[in-house]
């Protein structure tokens, strides 16, 4: 019997000794790969699920070219950094911290999430989930309730993205015993030290943000990714209504289509209009309409064609076309 | 003398990154993990404090680091450990608990024997440290 190293006696501890190094084995190739070695780029590419991410994408957002491009951008660093590791280059994780600007219906919410999963894919975030807080879920009501309700938000985001919407609202610039000048400072703390553990993005109006901006130049200087989501056209819009018709299985014809172009053209041009936001509330409402018209026909009866089918009745019968513009309602 | 209490406390100390699979591990099996501290080093003391709330959405182990930290900052000097509790039906406690953090010396226990009638012996173990106050048990009285 071989007395235990160290004296008194020990439990066997498992994972240590020849294990262990079976377990680093699995992590990371532990001999870097030769100066002349060749990798190849696509089989990368095939490790890490980006395509899939990058695809879908393409095929759930319609439009948003800057964006596209700016997350292909970020995608392909990270898929470098991946290489360099392998010939045992030095690869700093990058700063990952973005902000997206635009109006309301953009798509921010949506790209968020999708960046979780794509930083995931690419082994930059463990865990990949959203975490989307508002001004009320940083800043307490009261002296010493700020800090602990931001830190308790910041732990439950940890390993994914912290998506604070309407970020602006944080800081009241013309209130200086406002709570939420706290919070950012948290918020700053966290984004510098954690910077492995969690992605912070920052969403809001443009101009807005560009003030709260100004107003917190560290907050700034911390943010590596400013992406502005463009308003989307015409074209783009009523692609998305397609998109969102076929998502809950209804189906639009041609001559929808052109009443619905009409009917965008029209809504663009009304106060409060909120792109792709809008667009589903209109599809919400001739949805509505549609349902009407089929229940209140003498003598009904349906086919499963007439059930998927939107007719441009539904969409014309809208305050939009009826209503001068000017009193229009907003949501008509 | 080192004190052994809770999961993993015959092996050497857990490091950091050992500490945060543990926790991970917990979060995994959905239980809620929680942060005690105590400067009474008694085997049957129960009466942990508690470090905030219990975690129960937290999703990655980093989220709890970063509060064994902020514990270990504010207690130097104390044990801290980490609770996981299984709130399943039919199990209802405690899966997990182990010591994140030891004082640096440990005095150890005395060990009392009362005699009674009938040659019989009663026991009791009293830490060295707790004869000092709550707080000045362990060195650096600050904390």
């Amino acid at each position: 019997m071989t007395a235990p190293a160290g004296g008194g006696f020990t439990m066997p501890r498992p994972g240590a000794g020849g294990s262990e190094q079976a377990v680093s084995a699995e992590d990371d190739p532990p001999v870097p790969l030769a100066d002349d070695a060749v990798l190849d780029v696509d089989e990368v590419r095939r490790e890490s699920d980006v395509d899939a991410v990058l695809e879908r994408l393409d095929a759930e957002l319609v439009g948003l070219v800057p964006v596209k491009t700016r997350i292909r951008e970020i995608a392909a660093l990270l898929l470098v950094d991946r290489m360099r590791t392998r010939f045992g280059l030095s690869s700093s994780r990058p700063a990952l911290h973005m902000s997206f600007t635009g109006s309301p219906g953009t798509g921010k919410t949506t790209v968020a999430l999708r960046m979780a999963e794509l930083l995931r894919g690419l082994g930059y975030l463990r865990r990949g989930h959203l975490v989307s807080v508002t001004r009320d879920d940083l800043v307490g009501q009261y002296i010493g309730h700020t800090a602990p309700k931001t830190k308790e938000v910041l732990k439950r985001a940890m390993g994914g993205v912290l998506f604070i919407d309407e970020a602006y609202y944080l800081y009241k610039e013309d209130n200086e015993r406002d709570y939420g000048a706290e919070s950012v400072e948290i918020l700053l703390q966290i984004m510098e030290n954690q910077r492995d553990d969690l992605v912070v993005i920052l969403a809001g109006y443009k101009d807005r943000m560009d003030d709260f901006f100004r107003s917190n130049p560290g907050m700034s200087s911390r943010i590596a990714h400013h992406i502005d989501f463009p308003d989307y056209t015409v074209e783009e819009l009523a692609a998305i209504a397609g998109l969102i018709a076929a998502e809950h299985e209804y189906v639009l014809p041609e001559d929808t289509v052109r009443v619905l172009r009409d009917y965008l053209d029209k809504r663009m041009r009304q106060p409060r209009f909120a792109n792709a936001r809008s667009v589903r509330n209109a599809i919400e409402r001739a949805r509505l309409r549609q349902a009407n018209r089929l229940v209140s026909e003498p003598g009904a009866s349906v086919t499963k064609q007439q059930l998927q089918t939107l007719e441009p009745a539904d969409f014309l019968a809208s305050r939009v076309f009826t209503d001068p513009p000017e009193e229009a309602d907003a949501e008509g | 003398m080192r004190i052994t209490q809770g999961a993993f406390s015959y092996l050497p100390d857990l490091t950091d990154d050992e500490i945060k699979a543990q926790i991970q591990y917990c979060i995994d099996n959905e239980w809620s993990v929680a942060i005690e501290f105590t400067d009474d080093p008694h085997p049957r003391n129960v009466y942990w404090e508690m470090w905030g709330l219990p975690m129960f959405d937290v999703a990655d182990a980093s989220g709890v680091m970063l509060e064994v930290d902020g514990c270990r900052e504010a207690y130097p000097v104390h044990y801290v450990r980490v609770s996981a509790f299984d709130a399943r039906l039919t199990r209802q406690t405690t899966a997990l608990s182990f010591l994140v953090q030891r004082p640096p010396e440990e005095p150890g226990f005395q060990l009392d024997r009362q005699e009674g009638p009938d040659r019989t012996i009663r026991y009791t173990l009293r830490g060295y440290a707790s004869e000092r106050p709550e707080g000045q048990r362990y060195g650096r009285g600050d904390s």
